[in-house]
């Protein structure tokens, strides 16, 4: 068999380079983020863009060795690896050590690694290989039970039991999935709805958010009056709002930590406490704006070299490219992501099998959430929640975790022509 | 997959993520593009500007004399924002000796608006000033322990002499007043408060310097922005050379002590100021550093008032003084001629007596030699009244006179000078004794006390030691001043008198001292010229008064002397004027008695029994 000779050549290359070109800027950007005067080499291990560079040689051997495992893996094992998944986020809470509240790391060795990181790519696998069934067909919304179990399980395990808000909510990545396969855009409409009415609960009151709702709904009722059945769902789902509306407000006082109400007030822009709890944001937007058009030079950002950035070389490192590469640069970096995201759904759609199409768009997917909110928190137009911006954050799991979800993708659009056969 | 219903949902969630990045890049648009004030900030967190003091012009005397200088003090500055609640008090506290209760003390005053008004929490604020090398040394090795704390080093004066304090004037810190007027200052500052310092404070100062440095978010300074590429480097203020002798200032100044009055002394070719005396004085040192306030109150509640600079300030009738203006200006307005001679009957004379031993008739040199009182009024009386006379005659009569008498720089400041604080003394107007008398209820005889320097006249010190100048230079005087050798073009000011009477009274000057009530301290070889003047005063002892100039011929030096309530001019103000031109002509003192009976008398304490 020659196929597996032809591998290399049917890899697509161009979402390589741009995935390799992210994580060396995002390389060079942490060398920049933890420069301080008396710096060592960029190379050097005691320092962070020195073993960020062993995570992306190691990330890019690991990358090599998924191409060359046979695609047909991950349909075969799909359900085994989420059951040892599952097990391995309920036991990372019992050998976690706490780090910032956070129950997710465990350490092997000298590194920490976050299985969290891990649960997104078998995730997509699991819900690739349910919907991917050849007598699967999603025609209403009781199809899609066993695949929203799939990804709320992951979710709920990492968001009450590890305590890692963040990471949880990347996993509603997978509504474009579904979105994709067939599930209602209403769904879509409705989360944005829901999204739009926590904020007005929170940021004004129950009763404007319930007057928006009856407006809203009074219109669509009166266009939908002839459907009888349409009708009560409707109605259904007014009232459901309404209790919805007020559960968030209940949430939003009693459920929610005071840093995440905090978090959430400073974005609404309820809250303006520069040096209290805004500080992360109001930094961040300091260090941004500062950069300018041009931005101040490779290594010459005073914010990010001063530590005024929190997280710097981690969640803000976006932070650093606004100061140091200014506008110029934020947007490339910005388009580059975009580029790769777009490439990523082409891909998709060239996949023959439902298979390997739904695995695509779950990556796509995962990148696009990552990077709306890591950049929708930098620039506070979302609330500071604690995501890696994809490959360029620092942290080997985190890479590790987008390469693997990522290099899956690429060896089944390799092998994409062997496998309808 | 071909015929995927679904196909074209592609496209919505590639329109999504082409959404998402679009309002990003808007909103980084706006806020790396638009929204310029994130710079400022920026640099409002990372860059630290430290003012860097230039060290403060040095003053010397005309001989090249060092005077004042500068000496380091340390100032303890606080960001009090970036202390941190991990501050380790304790440890800081020790480091600069101090205990926790003076700390806690000294922070909340730092912070009390109503001490402190500029008190920012971000930016520096002094701590604890004016502290020696030794009192910082053991904090400044710790400085990286304590965020937010900084050390700076600042200048104050120090003086070589205790001397001159009245005319050197003193450094302080700055008021809300200057702050608004100048834009150079900043709150904590220091300017020239008074004197020179104040006088010359634009070049004394120099240019302050900016330092940027870099500090990080916790409050430690990381070092030098842009390696220090922005800093402005200070410039040092320029020196000063001023005309005073210290030589002569200091002997002035001894033979003063113990004593109420003023001395100056002039280089009359120049108009600068070889010495300008005020006593009581106090030692510029006490108005230096940590003391400064509380040693100002002080002086400020002396019942002396040494902050008085008497030698500008102080306003007495001239007594016997005046005299040498009247001969001029009787010679000049034809009242007198130099053979014009008047009888003198003694102490029996006329409105006013006389108080000397003489023969009669007098000539005019006899007059000023024996400093006869019924002469100047006969000579007064004949200036402003000829006989048949009207009224307007007597008034145009009385103002021309006047015009002659201020044209010696009487009755108004030296505007032209460099010296601060001067007032104007006075000669009254005839509009005065119009408004005293009516304008027809006057005459001669009604202000006869003119005649002889008493009455409604005031002269200060100062202006008494420019008429000696104006005598020994025949007629003209530059406006006293304090800058030695400068080049700023001066007025050469003309007296109304013509060149042609002079020489006449300086005869009369010179046999007052080889003659006269002067010729106790006379000392024949440096042809002395004086005039000594009794001035009565209503709230005590009279006033002795001085003024004189030597030699005759090619005068270097004019002095006046005033000594209040010492009774003679001839016994208490004569030797001191003495005593001083002996030493700026010959540079030694011959008569050591004289001098130590002159430093060694007190008579501040009359004063005090009244």
């Amino acid at each position: 068999m020659n196929e597996r000779t032809n591998i290399w050549s049917a890899v697509d290359w161009w979402t390589v380079v741009m995935f390799l070109a992210l994580a060396l800027f995002g390389w060079i950007n942490i060398y920049g983020a933890c420069y301080t005067f008396e710096q060592s080499s960029i190379f050097s291990f005691s320092n962070n863009a020195g073993k960020q560079f062993v995570w992306i040689c190691s990330a890019l051997v690991m990358g090599g060795i998924i191409l060359l495992i046979d695609e047909k893996t991950y349909d075969m094992f799909g359900y085994w690896l989420y059951g040892l998944m599952i097990l391995l986020l309920i036991a990372t809470r019992f050998m976690a050590h706490d780090i910032k509240g956070s129950m997710s790391w465990i350490s092997l060795g000298p590194v920490s690694l976050q299985p969290a990181e891990f649960a997104k790519c078998i995730t997509a696998i699991a819900v690739a290989k349910f919907m991917g069934r050849f007598d699967y067909r999603l025609r209403d919304w009781r199809d899609l039970i066993w695949p929203a179990l799939f990804v709320l399980t992951p979710m709920f395990i990492i968001m009450v039991v590890e305590k890692e808000t963040g990471s949880a909510l990347v996993f509603s990545a997978f509504l474009l999935t579904f979105y994709r396969q067939g599930m209602s855009g209403l769904v879509l409409l409705a989360g944005v709805l829901a999204a739009v009415l926590f904020i007005v609960v929170v940021r004004f009151s129950l009763l404007p958010a319930a007057i928006l709702l009856t407006v809203l709904f009074a219109i669509v009722l009166w266009r939908t009056w002839k459907k009888r059945t349409t009708r009560t769902w409707v109605i259904v789902f007014y009232i459901l709002y309404l209790g919805f509306s007020g559960a968030c407000n209940y949430a939003f006082e009693h459920v929610l930590k005071p840093h995440q109400r905090e978090r959430i007030e400073v974005v609404l822009g309820m809250r303006d406490d520069p040096s209290g709890v805004g500080y992360n944001a109001n930094q961040a937007r300091i260090a941004i704006g500062s950069g300018g058009f041009f931005g101040k030079g490779y290594l010459q950002g005073t914010q990010t070299k001063l530590r005024y950035v929190p997280e710097q070389h981690t969640d803000f490192i976006f932070c650093t490219v606004g100061e140091e590469w200014g506008f110029v640069g934020t947007t490339f970096v910005l388009l580059l992501y975009l580029a790769f995201i777009l490439r990523i759904i082409w891909l998709s759609e060239r996949q023959r099998d439902t298979f390997a199409r739904v695995y695509g768009y779950s990556v796509a997917s995962i990148f696009l959430i990552h990077l709306t909110i890591n950049i929708g928190m930098v620039l506070g137009i979302l609330p500071v929640i604690g995501i890696p911006l994809p490959m360029f954050s620092y942290g080997g799991s985190s890479l590790w975790g987008f390469t693997i979800l990522l290099f899956i993708l690429l060896r089944l659009d390799a092998a994409r022509n062997n496998r309808l056969i | 997959m071909l015929n995927d219903p679904y196909y074209k949902r592609s496209f919505v969630v590639a329109g999504i993520a082409i959404g998402i990045v679009l309002i990003y890049i808007c909103r980084l648009f706006m806020m790396q593009v638009v929204d310029r004030t994130t710079g400022e900030q920026a640099d409002k967190n990372a860059i630290l500007k430290q003012t860097i003091y230039p060290s403060r012009g040095l003053i010397y005397d005309r001989n090249d004399s060092l005077l004042v200088y500068n000496q380091p003090i340390y100032e303890v500055l606080i960001v009090t924002r970036e202390m941190g609640k991990e501050f380790d008090t304790l440890a800081f506290c020790r480091a600069l000796d101090m205990t926790t209760e003076a700390f806690v003390d000294r922070m909340a005053q730092v912070k009390d608006k109503r001490h402190n008004r500029s008190y920012s929490p971000y930016t520096p604020q002094v701590f604890l000033s004016q502290l020696s090398m030794q009192d910082v040394s053991q904090l400044h090795q710790m400085l990286f322990h304590f965020p937010g704390v900084s050390i700076r080093k600042r200048t104050l004066r120090d003086y070589r002499f205790c001397s001159a304090a009245h005319l050197l004037g003193s450094v302080g810190e700055v008021n809300q007043r200057d702050i608004d007027r100048d834009a150079y200052y900043q709150a904590g500052d220091y300017s020239g408060r008074d004197g020179i310092e104040r006088r010359y404070e634009t070049t004394l100062r120099g240019e302050k310097g900016i330092e940027k440095l870099m500090r990080d978010s916790k409050g430690r300074i990381q070092g030098p922005y842009h390696n220090g590429e922005e800093d402005v480097l200070p410039i040092a203020g320029q020196n000063l050379t001023i005309s005073i002798d210290i030589r002569l200032q200091l002997l002035a100044e001894a033979m003063m002590n113990g004593k109420v009055g003023s001395v100056v002394a002039l280089e009359p070719a120049t108009g600068e100021v070889l010495a300008l005396v005020s006593s009581p004085a106090w030692d510029p040192h006490a108005l230096v550093g940590r003391q400064r306030g509380a040693n100002y109150n002080a002086l400020l509640h002396d019942p002396h008032k040494p902050l008085m600079n008497r030698a500008l300030q102080a306003q007495y009738p001239p007594g016997s003084t005046f005299k040498l203006l009247q001969a001029l200006v009787g010679l000049q307005e034809k009242g007198i001629t130099p053979a014009t001679e008047y009888p003198c009957s003694g102490p029996q004379s006329t409105p006013i007596k006389c108080t000397h031993h003489h023969g009669s008739p007098v000539s005019l040199e006899s007059a000023i030699e024996q400093s006869c009182n019924p002469y100047f009024w006969c000579a007064f009386r004949d200036i402003l009244q000829r006989k048949g006379q009207s009224s307007e005659a007597l008034h145009r009569m009385y103002d021309t006179w006047r015009e002659d008498i201020t044209s010696f720089g009487f009755g108004s400041k030296f505007e032209d000078s460099d010296i601060n604080d001067q007032v104007s003394g006075s000669i009254p107007t005839s509009k005065f004794y119009d408004k005293t008398y009516g304008p027809d209820g006057w005459k001669a005889i009604t202000i006869r006390s003119l005649s002889i320097g008493q009455g409604e006249i005031l002269v200060t010190p100062l202006q008494l030691a420019n008429q000696a100048a104006c005598i020994a230079n025949g007629g003209w005087y530059y406006s006293p001043h304090l800058l030695h050798n400068d080049t700023t073009p001066r007025e050469r000011h003309r007296t109304r008198v013509d060149d042609k009477w002079f020489p006449l009274v300086r005869d009369g000057m010179h046999r007052v001292m080889t003659n006269g009530t002067g010729r106790w301290y006379n000392i024949d070889t440096l042809m002395m010229c004086g005039k000594t003047g009794t001035v009565q005063n209503p709230h005590g002892r009279d006033h002795a008064i001085f003024i004189g100039f030597a030699p005759q011929d090619d005068p270097k030096i004019a002095v006046a002397v005033v000594v209040e309530n010492a009774g003679f001019g001839a016994t208490w103000a004569c030797p001191v004027a003495s005593l001083m031109i002996e030493q700026y002509l010959t540079d030694t003192i011959t008569r050591p008695a004289l001098y130590q009976k002159m430093a060694e008398t007190v008579l501040i304490h009359k004063n005090d029994d009244e």
